[in-house]
């Protein structure tokens, strides 16, 4: 059994309402949606907030529809929904396809897509009860000043486990923030930070209010793919999501390519276009590609699983995207 | 801080005071006495506190109470009717899908909504909806053919046991 600590729950219908509780209680507040990483974690004692605020109930930050040459997907759609989606399906299957596959079904009915960009990093130090926590001695990301991953460590390395950000990334996607001063529109890539104790560039009091895609180019071939231990359930401890960008049916134009799961913030290989661009997309382009994935990727021991082993999959993975495009464009033709 | 609210499970509408910061499940277990959501890894692993809120499967140990008001709310002890089990709990037993049962009120919920759902689920549409219970008695095998024969039972208008011979 694992009790929550007491606080006050704030349930706003609209979301001046709810920015105004954040500010109001600034330092001792937290917004939650879907609480499917926040209420655990509170359980934990990783978060005692005395106030909660609530998004669920704002209806402003629902919604899935085309806007702008965009598409909008509110802060609030569930994970299901946003999996589950046409518009979503048709323009963006890796999107779908990711959200559909993150943790387990009744997690996807509660959890949102706002969340999910704003899911805490994990660590194996790090997510346990206080008990255990206090056995072993606090960590930097939380009550302590040490580093259990890295011995000597200052700078928390807990991992970025949210599936769908690095999908977000290829997709070239932004996010809507809100606060009582205002709203800001910052790119998904930019929002992450390689600081494991906070890793998004949301400010304590910002409410993540949408996410918007630009239509993708014609001919855009993408895929997820995600190392776990079981199939469900589980977060990723290894994540790949690729999109390349076709010049015509052989020719690629260019690749974007993000690695997460591994450190605090989802890691874009760089150097792809020198590889790839304006070249006949086969074995020879995707084991290079899957090289320079691999240079570009350290893991480092988060989780207790052999990170040479982890970093070895990272090729694997990478090799599994590119089949992935290589079968779904050979099914459609 | 205790809340006054009003939850309706099972059809039943309760007024009822309860700490502003219980779980679902712990207000369903100690505060209104169903004891049939199980309270397991406590933290959204395991399933065995699924309930469904407006017919959606949801984890009851990771659902802020005050997110249940105003919605329907139905655990294992509304799944049976006034003629007796639901089909689902007949398969069951006929099955023997159930070992210590710690999992099976969960596994029941989701099931009953897949079943709602889709009238001939296939194994692997029942492998997905049952993903998110962890059962560590059946290996799974008895369950998913307990839901087959629950959608069987359902197709045909008739009980489990009538198509079985035991």
């Amino acid at each position: 059994m694992l009790r929550l600590h007491p606080y006050r729950y704030h349930r706003p219908r609209e979301l001046a309402g709810a920015l105004e509780l954040l500010k109001v209680h600034a330092g001792n507040v937290m917004p939650i949606a879907g609480g499917t990483d926040l209420m655990p974690n509170m359980k934990h004692r990783l978060f005692t907030p005395g106030h909660l605020v609530s998004l669920k109930g704002v209806e402003g930050l629902y919604g899935i529809e085309e806007r702008d040459g965009e598409i909008w997907i509110g802060a609030c759609e569930s994970l299901t929904s946003v999996a589950s989606a046409p518009l979503v399906k048709r323009y963006y299957p890796s999107l779908a396809f990711a959200a559909s596959t993150i943790a387990n079904p009744m997690i996807r009915n509660q959890g949102t897509i706002g969340g999910n960009l704003c899911l805490d990093t994990r660590c194996t130090y790090y997510n346990q009860t206080h008990f255990w926590r206090q056995a072993l001695g606090f960590c930097l990301k939380r009550d302590g000043d040490v580093c259990h991953v890295v011995k000597g460590g200052t700078r928390c390395v807990a991992a970025h486990s949210a599936d769908t950000p690095p999908v977000l990334i290829t997709l070239g996607a932004s996010a809507d923030l809100a606060s009582t001063e205002g709203t800001r529109t910052i790119g998904v890539e930019e929002f992450f930070t390689a600081d494991g104790v906070w890793n998004t560039a949301r400010k304590p009091h910002e409410v993540v209010t949408r996410v918007r895609l630009p239509k993708p180019p014609a001919g855009l071939r993408t895929s997820y793919q995600k190392l776990r231990e079981r199939k469900s359930v589980d977060f990723p401890i290894l994540s790949v999501a690729l999109a390349v960008a076709m010049a015509d049916t052989d020719t690629v134009a260019s690749i974007s390519l993000v690695v997460s799961g591994l450190g605090a913030k989802p890691r874009t290989i760089g150097q792809l276009d020198d590889i790839a661009a304006g070249r006949q997309l086969d074995a020879g382009i995707i084991e290079a590609v899957a090289e320079q994935a691999y240079r570009q990727c350290h893991p480092l021991a988060n989780i207790i699983v052999d990170s040479d082993w982890r970093r070895a999959m990272v090729r694997v993975y990478v090799r599994r995207a590119f089949r992935d495009i290589q079968s779904k464009s050979e099914a459609a033709a | 801080m205790i809340e006054v609210i009003e939850l309706t499970v099972n059809g039943d509408r309760h007024r009822i005071g309860v700490p502003s910061h219980y779980t679902l499940l712990e207000t369903l277990r100690y505060v209104l006495g169903y004891t049939g959501s199980k309270q397991g890894c406590d933290k959204g692993d395991c399933g065995s506190c699924t309930v469904l809120v407006d017919g959606v499967p949801t984890l009851s140990c990771i659902l802020p109470v005050q997110e249940a008001v105003g919605h329907e709310v139905t655990t294992v002890e509304g799944l049976a009717g006034p003629d007796g089990p639901h089909a689902l709990q007949d398969a069951f037993d006929i099955c023997g899908a159930a070992q210590c049962g710690f999992c099976t009120p969960g596994v029941l919920i989701a099931a009953a909504s897949l079943l709602r759902q889709t009238e001939s689920p296939s194994r692997q549409e029942i492998k997905t909806a049952l993903s998110g219970n962890l059962c560590r008695c059946t290996g799974y095998t008895k369950i998913y053919e307990a839901v087959e024969l629950a959608a069987r039972a359902a197709r045909e208008g008739r009980k489990p046991s009538e198509l079985v011979q035991r």
